[in-house]
């Protein structure tokens, strides 16, 4: 990126000096010098595009993890006021809608189970549907498929996928309200039938982690995890339903803006006033693919019990917590003193609510709500707690991983696949995929220095680390 | 209709992008550029060359837009192929004024299958479909 283009505010966040007039709001970029310094100029007209669409309350800002996207960018945040003609955005929530990370804390410690690795990947990759073309055991009628869209992963529960108490600590208790299943088309939920409990490909994944280090130790405390602990983390979203409601809508909100007479800068921003008929059927739409995702990940939480109880029955696995990074959120939000109920863009975030927020669930409301930056399959990923700095900053939101430093085509020049695993496994990772082409296109060098994303994260006061996980088994989608 | 060959490795043709792939597609006709945007896009997930062409499709739509039109093609394919279980390394399309007909043909994933990573859909980034001398490109940034 030329930071030319830029003026800094502080160490740890940016803007980008518009001409008056040029734009609703204004652009704020959070990230170290060195974090911008290696993203895309495209994230600069991306972001500073998405700044001059109707209805946006605050800056439209990325996350220090950003790069360029479709649409919004990855790492994008911005919030809309309905009341004043504020938008909705297929491409500000993007295709895998929901798309989001579940954290389970295990009663397991590395050192106690460590020669179970080896067996429990093996059991993880046979029995977790991952990668391109594979389907779950789960076939549903399209009458229970709309049962899952309305109530998300309090169907999965109730179907036996799972524990009542992991719903507590799932965004909006495992099922967001307001999803119209009528509004999904009849193709999203025919692509749905066979994919629930799949895990998907690119970069999905199922990681078995360690708790390396510690660094918030009250809200480690709270959060239940201690060094040496084993983690996993489940990173998926809402499969082919959420990927056909995002085609769907990108062309008819696309076509839509044009009727509806909002000059969009660039058409891949593709958008209605939220409340327009076009913007309301969206919506309807994208919650019922979030509770898709909900759901989705409760039941791959529910197969991952079975593998590790097969090997090691006296394993028990919490829902640590649930949190989604490519959603658009009704949320009540402070701004300038006042209450106002906003709708708030997350795409490649994570929402981030701070101490006492009444959302979160009791046992975390002193310290703040889990967020997972979840890094690339070879250095690691962090868990941090959300900020009341957040709040004012950011909307509560904070970075949802690592971010991409260079394209699938580079990283499939530039390393190969079996030598990847091979070298991971001397490292004491051990990589179970079905495409090696994805291994090499998830290259650890291919993403952004975890430590330097999560660091800028804490510096921007978006949301402050707890603890630093190091993989150990991953499942690769 | 003429049979239009397996695409080999290496001809597909792609441009970049941070976090997702950019298609490209090219034909001395607009059609053929169509075909091998599809076919660019379905390399991203196996390799072609090894898909036999054992069950069709068929599919169309209407569309004035000729950028619009792209996206739909692509995405009518991926929606249809997520839906039936099928990687397709096969395409047709013709088109009269805003009508759009076209197939895929391909077959159910194998276990033996060399996989590459999921496409999600077309999106409307860098998208563009323009005649030049040499004939028509149709390219735009696929989700993966």
């Amino acid at each position: 990126m030329d930071l030319s283009r830029l003026k800094q505010i502080d160490n740890w966040s940016w803007t980008v000096p518009l001409a008056p007039g040029e734009a609703r709001g204004e652009v704020k970029l959070y990230g170290s010098r060195e974090l911008l310094a290696t993203m895309d100029d495209k994230v600069i007209e991306q972001i500073t595009n998405v700044a001059r669409l109707p209805g946006l309350v605050g800056p439209a800002m990325t996350m220090p993890d950003a790069h360029w996207g479709y649409g919004f960018p990855i790492g994008g945040v911005a919030a809309f006021d309905p009341e004043q003609g504020g938008i909705i955005s297929a491409g500000g929530v993007g295709f895998d809608i929901s798309c989001g990370i579940r954290c389970l804390r295990t009663n397991l410690q590395l050192v106690d189970v460590a020669g179970e690795l080896p067996s429990l990947a093996r059991e993880l990759s046979e029995k977790i549907p991952a990668g391109v073309g594979e389907e779950g055991d789960i076939k549903l009628a399209p009458e229970a498929l709309d049962e899952v869209l309305a109530r998300g992963a309090q169907w999965a529960v109730e179907h036996g996928y799972g524990d009542a108490a992991d719903l507590e600590f799932i965004e909006e208790g495992g099922r967001v309200a307001g999803p119209v299943p009528e509004n999904v088309s009849v193709l999203a939920k025919k692509r749905q039938r066979g994919e629930m409990g799949t895990l998907g490909s690119g970069n999905h994944y199922l990681e078995v982690q360690v708790v390396d280090r510690i660094h918030d130790q009250v809200a480690a405390q709270a959060y239940g995890l201690r060094e040496g602990q084993l983690l996993v983390s489940i990173h998926c979203g809402s499969r082919g339903l959420g990927h056909q409601i995002g085609t769907d809508y990108l062309v008819s909100l696309a076509k839509a803006a044009s009727r509806l007479g909002i000059r969009l800068p660039d058409r891949e921003l593709a958008c209605a006033p939220i409340n327009t008929p076009e913007g309301r059927q969206y919506i309807g739409a994208m919650n019922a693919a979030i509770n898709c995702a909900l759901a989705n990940r409760q039941i791959l939480t529910h197969l991952t019990r079975q593998c590790f109880t097969r090997l090691m029955p006296r394993a028990t696995l919490e829902t640590l917590f649930d949190v989604s990074h490519n959603t658009c959120k009704r949320e009540q939000h402070v701004v300038e003193g006042k209450q106002r109920l906003l709708y708030v863009h997350r795409k490649g975030a994570t929402r981030a609510f701070g101490p006492g927020h009444p959302a979160l669930p009791e046992r975390y409301r002193a310290v703040g709500q889990p967020v997972v930056i979840g890094g690339s399959m070879g250095t690691g990923s962090y868990i941090l707690a959300g900020t009341a700095e957040s709040e004012r900053k950011a909307f509560s939101s904070a970075s949802h991983g690592a971010g991409r430093a260079m394209s699938r085509k580079q990283a499939l020049k530039q390393w190969h696949g079996r030598q990847l695993v091979d070298e991971l496994a001397r490292q004491g990772i051990l990589i179970r995929t079905r495409s090696m082409r994805g291994v090499a296109e998830e290259a650890p060098g291919a993403y952004k220095d975890v430590d330097a994303v999560a660091e800028a994260t804490e510096r921007a006061g978006l949301a402050r680390r707890v603890a630093f996980l190091r993989p150990k088994v991953c499942v690769k989608g | 209709m003429s049979t239009p060959p397996i695409p080999k490795p290496g001809d597909n043709e792609y441009f970049e992008h941070d976090a997702d792939i950019g298609v490209v597609g090219r034909g001395v006709t607009l059609e053929e550029a169509f075909e091998s945007a599809a076919s660019a896009t379905f390399a991203v997930m196996a390799d072609l060359s090894a898909v036999r062409p054992e069950r069709s499709v068929t599919l169309d739509f209407e569309e004035a837009d000729l950028e619009i039109a792209l996206v739909r093609w692509l995405n009518l394919l991926l929606g249809l192929s997520h839906e039936q279980g099928l990687v397709f390394s096969r395409f047709w399309i013709e088109h009269d004024g805003v009508l759009w007909r076209g197939g895929a043909s391909g077959e159910p994933w194998r276990r033996d299958l060399e996989r590459g990573v999921e496409v999600k859909g077309a999106t409307l980034t860098m998208l563009e479909v323009k005649q030049g001398p040499d004939g028509w490109r149709a390219r735009c940034v696929v989700d993966v």
